[in-house]
């Protein structure tokens, strides 16, 4: 479906007549095969939007090749924008000032889809996504979770085999985040739709996705499942412990104190170790106010994997 | 066609702001009586100036602010200034569809609102405060006719300007050159007849003369003849959009679209 081979991108920018030359993707390849869910995660600034943007043939790539659904997108980019669907989450395709149901109707045109098929297609998606409370609502006035939730409906109203999302979940609540996460998933599963989805949140791929790519500084630093990700960087997870007065760092047999800012330290937990017994014993030993265990997030995971 | 409903819904974009549309009416009409005593006191001092008498003088200025919506002619860029300076311009050019066409039809649709809407009005008050002559039906049509291409022309300087600000990275400077140019050289401020000399005789043939002079003309009866006047509207709208299809092909393929 996806096939990018050694892809560079270079942005010239010019700030008060000085040209410096970005390199916002730095020679990536990776193929993604039908029916796949493939996770691109990586911190802001990593490159992630601009090699969407290459897959969308928005942008050319400065060398390298890119493929996407048979066609080459620079160059094809009206067909392949009829065959692919494309949500970026930070914008959105739909007209402030008109009602969603008919910025739905003018992408019906746009992608010429039938007046019955859009009928049915519309129908599917409102259900799925429950749009019917704010179809006849005005773009402006919805939330950014229900405009997402418009903006994934326009995407896929030509039925797409491939969906490309660039952090549709990004400044959405707990609650929009999981219909988002849910309808992705099922759009997956039922429909074989392949997916594409950029992230910097690792919980949309721990949720979703089989297969994680990670980049940063515009290079693929991980290619592979999650679990293995885990295993591989060994993330340790973090004990954060509040004690009753700032002390001496704490000292138990394989766990390292990491930190120390007043009474509050913070412990790394190897994989193999059970966290139940660290906290025993750290209580044992210290009069402990508070507690609380954190799991690794995308910066640790990222970080671990260029220590490495 | 995907263009017609990108233009209606240009139309029902603009109906979504009545207040806006509303008060852009008064003003262009309070400002509409100012000016006109501004030209008679012109006139009386300069009888015939231009070839003008004073009703045909302050008719033009009742025009002039029944075109400032229509032609734009205070906007300088396209809302796509915007689009690309936020990146949102990612968006338009995913889209399976002709950049330049797409906007055309989303301002043929601004102008068609504009026209009814913000146009009529200071016109109509102009001719009953100041009891103008009313022309017949037929110079009605050929006035709309040359209001319609006033607005290509229009267009055509707006995305030509929108393109310029996306090449030389520059928004405001160009933005101000444009907007001066259109106030002075369009005739919004004076009627291009009062300009003497060779600079009164090449105003009237560049482009901004197309958005405000010829069409008050053709309305006026005043001018060259019909034929030379449109010749000069089509000639601009034909060169200024043919000029942004050249320039947006040159666009897209150097286009770095900022932001996430
Ligand atoms: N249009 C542009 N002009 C200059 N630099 C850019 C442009 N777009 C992106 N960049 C730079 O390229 C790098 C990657 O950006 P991006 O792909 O948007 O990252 P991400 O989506 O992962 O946050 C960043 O350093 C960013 O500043
Ligand atoms: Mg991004």
């Amino acid at each position: 479906m996806i096939e990018v081979r050694d892809a560079v991108k270079n942005f010239t920018i010019r700030s008060s007549g000085v040209r410096t030359r970005v390199t916002a993707v730095d020679g990536i390849s990776f193929t993604v095969g039908a029916g796949e869910f493939v996770g691109y995660l990586g911190p802001n600034g990593a490159g992630k939007s601009t090699t969407i943007k290459m897959l969308t043939g928005i942008l050319t790539a400065s060398s390298g090749s890119v493929r996407v659904a048979g066609l080459d997108p620079s160059r094809q980019r009206t067909t392949l924008a009829r065959r692919i669907g494309v949500v970026f989450g930070q914008r959105t395709t739909l007209w402030w000032d008109l009602p969603l149901r008919d910025s739905l109707t003018l992408i019906r045109h746009l992608y010429k889809v039938e007046s019955r098929v859009h009928r049915a297609r519309l129908d599917e998606l409102t259900e799925l996504l429950g749009l019917g409370p704010f179809l006849g609502t005005p773009v402006r006035q919805l939330s950014l979770g229900q405009r997402m939730r418009g903006d994934l409906t326009a995407a896929l109203l030509h039925a797409p085999p491939l969906l490309v999302l660039d952090e549709p979940t990004i400044g959405l609540d707990v609650v929009s985040k999981a219909t988002v996460r849910d309808f992705l998933q099922r759009l997956n599963a039922e429909q074989g739709t392949t997916i594409l989805l950029t992230t910097h949140d690792l919980g949309d791929i721990e949720r979703l996705c089989d297969r994680v790519m990670i980049i940063d500084h515009g290079r693929l630093a991980y290619d592979g499942d999650l679990d293995t990700l885990r295993t591989t960087v060994d993330a340790e997870r973090v004990l954060i412990v509040d004690l009753e007065r700032a002390s001496p760092p704490i000292r138990i047999d394989g766990v390292e104190t990491v930190r120390v800012e007043g009474p509050r330290q913070w412990l790394t937990i190897p994989r193999g170790l059970n966290a139940a017994a660290v906290v025993a014993a750290v209580a044992r030993r210290h009069e402990v106010r508070d507690i609380a265990l954190r799991e690794p997030d995308i910066e640790d995971v990222v970080t671990r994997l260029y220590l490495r | 066609m995907i263009f017609l409903r990108v233009a209606s819904y240009a139309f029902r974009r603009q109906a979504a702001y009545r207040a806006a549309a509303a008060s852009g009416v008064l003003t262009n009409t309070v400002f509409g009586v100012v000016r006109a005593y501004v030209l008679i006191a012109l006139w009386q001092a300069r009888p015939s100036l231009g070839g003008y008498h004073v009703a045909d003088a302050v008719a033009y200025c009742f025009l002039t602010q029944a075109l400032i919506g229509p032609v734009n002619i205070f906007a300088g860029g396209l809302d796509l200034v915007e689009r690309i300076r936020t990146g949102d311009v990612a968006i338009d050019l995913h889209r399976p569809v002709d950049l330049q066409a797409w906007w055309l039809a989303d301002d043929l649709g601004r102008a068609a609102f504009a026209l009814l809407f913000r146009g009529g009005a200071p016109l109509l008050f102009g001719v009953f405060a100041f009891r103008l002559p009313v022309p017949g039906p037929l110079v009605w049509l050929e006035f709309l006719l040359s209001v319609l291409l006033a607005v290509l022309v229009s267009f055509g300087l707006r995305y030509l300007v929108t393109l310029l600000v996306f090449w030389l990275h520059d928004d405001r400077g160009i933005r101000s050159v444009a907007f001066i140019a259109s106030m002075f050289f369009s005739g919004m401020v004076l009627p291009l007849v009062v300009f003497p000399g060779w600079l009164g005789g090449l105003s009237r043939v560049l482009p901004w003369a197309a958005l405000i002079q010829v069409p008050a003309d053709v309305f006026l009866g005043k001018g060259p003849d019909l034929l030379d006047a449109y010749a000069l509207q089509v000639v601009w709208a034909v060169t200024l959009i043919g000029g942004g299809r050249l320039l947006t092909r040159a666009t897209r393929r150097k286009l770095v679209i900022h932001g996430g």
